[in-house]
């Protein structure tokens, strides 16, 4: 299976975010677990359908990874993980907690 | 300029209250997201990439500085301080939160905008002709019968659900400024052997998976019969417009299948029902719309005015300024200036809430206080003293809006595209960005000439690819961004749909592909022909093997 994350955009703000530990979003992708294999993806998932339900999030769904540091595969959700790639003065990309990340 | 009457304050507030409790009820979670959707699409809010955006409607592209003003607000407030203007005349923002929309909507009602039906299956903001009311060239201004469509449309109980969106446009021109044959509906006005204005009425017209050229299935419509036509085409529509198949539900599709002709008899029967009756337009109702169009209150001037000529002989950058930023106005000693929201390096479209602010001014200073929206994504001050052009140019210099560019190679039509919107395949600002780098040199610019390239970064065409003299189409292929391009579309009066060159190219060879188009062009042009007249007598051929062949 490719390992993937649970992602995702907050309710409240429409913010991209990852599923972490215990249930909890993170608007940080190194922060998000990673479901390595089909029945841990599914568990995961489960989590989020639940944390939809109250609200938290919308539009969940697997978003595959790869390598150490956990990088989106495809050029959409590399854009999401981290802003216009027209202006990095805005997103996440252009917050501090990204370059300390990065 | 159109003003609210009592009923339109009173739909506007109420919408907006009633969205404010939608939005509560959704974070309470008393509302679902599926309940929830089709209401906040209903007030012009999707969720993007990154954050909601926000499509907010400037009917007819018309707006007046106040407006303007608190659209700057609004980018400052709310957003982070810009806002994207959009190929149907529009303004959206991109960086939302869901709790903040309800106080955004009754910032906006206070200066009479909206963005109700911005989104949905109904009928959408109406857009026209951005030199409505100044051109020498037009019949009637056409805001007088899109601000009636728009009174008819918003809200109309019976199209508020129809098969899919529903794009009208209007011009009163001759020469075709709105892409009207690229519209659901498109109104054209005529004048008949009596001499009497009415309208050339065009349907199934249409960019997207499907791009079609409209029809004409009326060549001339009495005024007093606008509103009952519309209506029976848009019945006919409503029963027999495909619901089931998402990519079939356009009219263009339904005019395809049963035929233009039929599809008119349709349409003929169903207004025998109607006209005369209800709809009909008195000529006091035209009257009292237009009477909020009325020319302002323009000085009487002498046509040529020395100080201007003076200036365009001793300065260079603002000669070439005027030769392709301003426009004819039809009254003497005045000019309509372009401004280009196409700067080198920048996102199309894109306007800062401190330029917003600066054109705000100057409408108010030199425009009467009135400016426009164009669908080719910049904006325009619509009456300006000759006397004054020069001192509007220094004030849109200083504030990086005096690209000296509008309808050369680099006024580029582009969409959002992956950089913001959720149906994306592929990027469309960088490329833009990039065309505009390639060709900066003015002089290179010039020997091009009229040269429009349309970028969309999928098939929705929101960057209208179809109709550029070269269009590119951002595709995905295998997670990778690759570019089809299309030559020889034209969105005017003699519109048609562009030609696929050949298999797609990768995205770091898509702008020397643009390149290679245009030095095949300039090899092959005869005696001052366009790029399009070129293209149109020798076809697909020499382009493609110049980008094929000889690689
Ligand atoms: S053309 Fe496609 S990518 Fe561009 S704005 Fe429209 S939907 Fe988005």
């Amino acid at each position: 299976m490719t390992r993937q994350v649970i992602t995702a955009n907050r309710l409240r703000d429409g913010d991209v975010v990852y599923l972490a530990e215990n249930g909890r979003w993170t608007p940080w992708l190194d922060e998000a677990s990673v479901a390595e294999t089909a029945a841990e993806a599914e568990a995961f998932m489960k989590i989020a359908e639940e944390s939809e339900a109250a609200c938290d999030v919308i539009g969940i769904y697997g978003m595959p990874v790869e390598g150490e540091r956990l990088e989106p595969v495809s050029t959409r959700e590399r854009i999401r993980a981290k802003g216009p790639t027209t202006r990095t003065d805005l997103g996440k990309q252009a917050e501090p907690d990204f370059a300390k990340r990065a | 300029m159109y003003q609210y009457d009592a009923y339109d304050h009173r739909l506007v507030r109420e919408r907006v209250a009633q969205f404010r409790g939608q939005v509560v009820r959704r974070l309470k979670g008393d509302l679902t997201e599926e309940e929830f959707r089709p209401l906040r699409l209903m007030n012009g809010l999707y969720l993007q990439l990154h954050a909601y955006m926000l499509r907010v409607a400037v009917p007819y592209g018309t707006l007046s500085s106040e407006q303007l003003r608190m659209l700057a607000r609004i980018a400052r407030k709310y957003d982070k301080g810009y806002g994207h203007f959009t190929t149907r005349q529009n303004i959206q923002y991109n960086w939302l939160n869901l709790e903040d929309v309800p106080d955004l909507l009754a910032d906006l009602a206070s200066v009479e905008m909206h963005a109700i039906q911005t989104s949905g299956n109904c009928i959408r903001n109406v857009t026209a002709d951005q030199y409505a009311g100044v051109s020498a060239d037009e019949i009637e201004d056409p805001r007088i019968y899109a601000e009636i469509i728009r009174q008819w449309s918003t809200l109309h109980p019976e199209f508020s659900f129809l098969p899919r969106k529903f794009k009208i446009a209007v011009t009163g021109a001759p020469k075709d400024r709105a892409a009207v044959r690229v519209h659901d509906i498109g109104l054209q006005m005529r004048r008949n052997e009596k001499g009497e204005a009415g309208f050339e009425v065009l349907v199934g017209g249409g960019l997207g998976r499907t791009p079609i050229i409209a029809k004409t299935i009326r060549p001339f419509l009495p005024k007093r019969d606008l509103l009952s036509y519309l209506e029976a085409i848009l019945r006919v529509y409503n029963q027999l417009g495909r619901r089931d198949n998402l990519h079939k539900a356009r009219i263009k599709i339904l005019v395809q299948s049963v035929g233009a002709e039929r599809f008119t008899e349709m349409v003929e029967a169903e207004w025998q029902h109607l006209r005369d009756g209800a709809l009909e337009l008195p000529a006091e109702t035209i009257a009292h719309i237009r009477a909020f169009f009325a020319a302002p209150a323009y000085e009487t001037l002498e046509a040529k005015v020395p100080a201007f000529e003076a200036k365009r002989f001793e300065d260079r950058v603002f000669s070439e300024w005027c030769r392709t930023n301003l426009a004819p106005h039809k009254v003497p000693g005045y000019a309509i200036v372009n401004i280009s929201l196409k700067a080198t390096g920048e996102a199309p479209g894109d306007a800062s809430a401190e330029q917003m602010e600066t054109v705000a001014d100057l409408a108010e200073r030199h425009s009467f206080g009135e400016l426009r929206v164009t669908h080719a994504q910049n904006l325009v001050l619509p009456h300006v003293k000759l006397a004054d052009v020069f001192a509007v140019w220094q004030a849109l210099a200083a504030a990086g809006l005096a690209s000296a560019n509008i309808g050369l190679i680099t006024d580029t039509i582009t969409c959002p595209g992956l950089d913001y919107c959720n149906l994306a395949n592929a990027r469309s600002i960088p490329v833009a960005q990039q065309i505009s780098e390639r060709f900066e040199a003015l002089e290179r610019q010039h020997d091009i000439g009229d040269l429009k390239i349309k970028i969309s970064g999928c098939i929705n065409a929101c960057g209208h690819h179809h109709v550029g003299h070269i269009g590119l189409l951002g595709v995905d292929k295998k997670g990778e961004e690759f570019y089809q391009i299309t030559l020889g579309g034209d969105a005017e009066e003699k519109a048609s749909i562009g030609d696929i060159v050949g298999p797609a190219f990768a995205r770091e060879k898509a702008v020397d592909a643009v390149e290679t188009i245009v030095e095949t062009y300039l090899a092959r042009r005869q005696n001052g022909e366009r790029f399009l007249d070129t293209y149109r007598r020798l076809g697909l051929a020499p382009f493609k093997e110049q980008l094929y062949d000889a690689r």
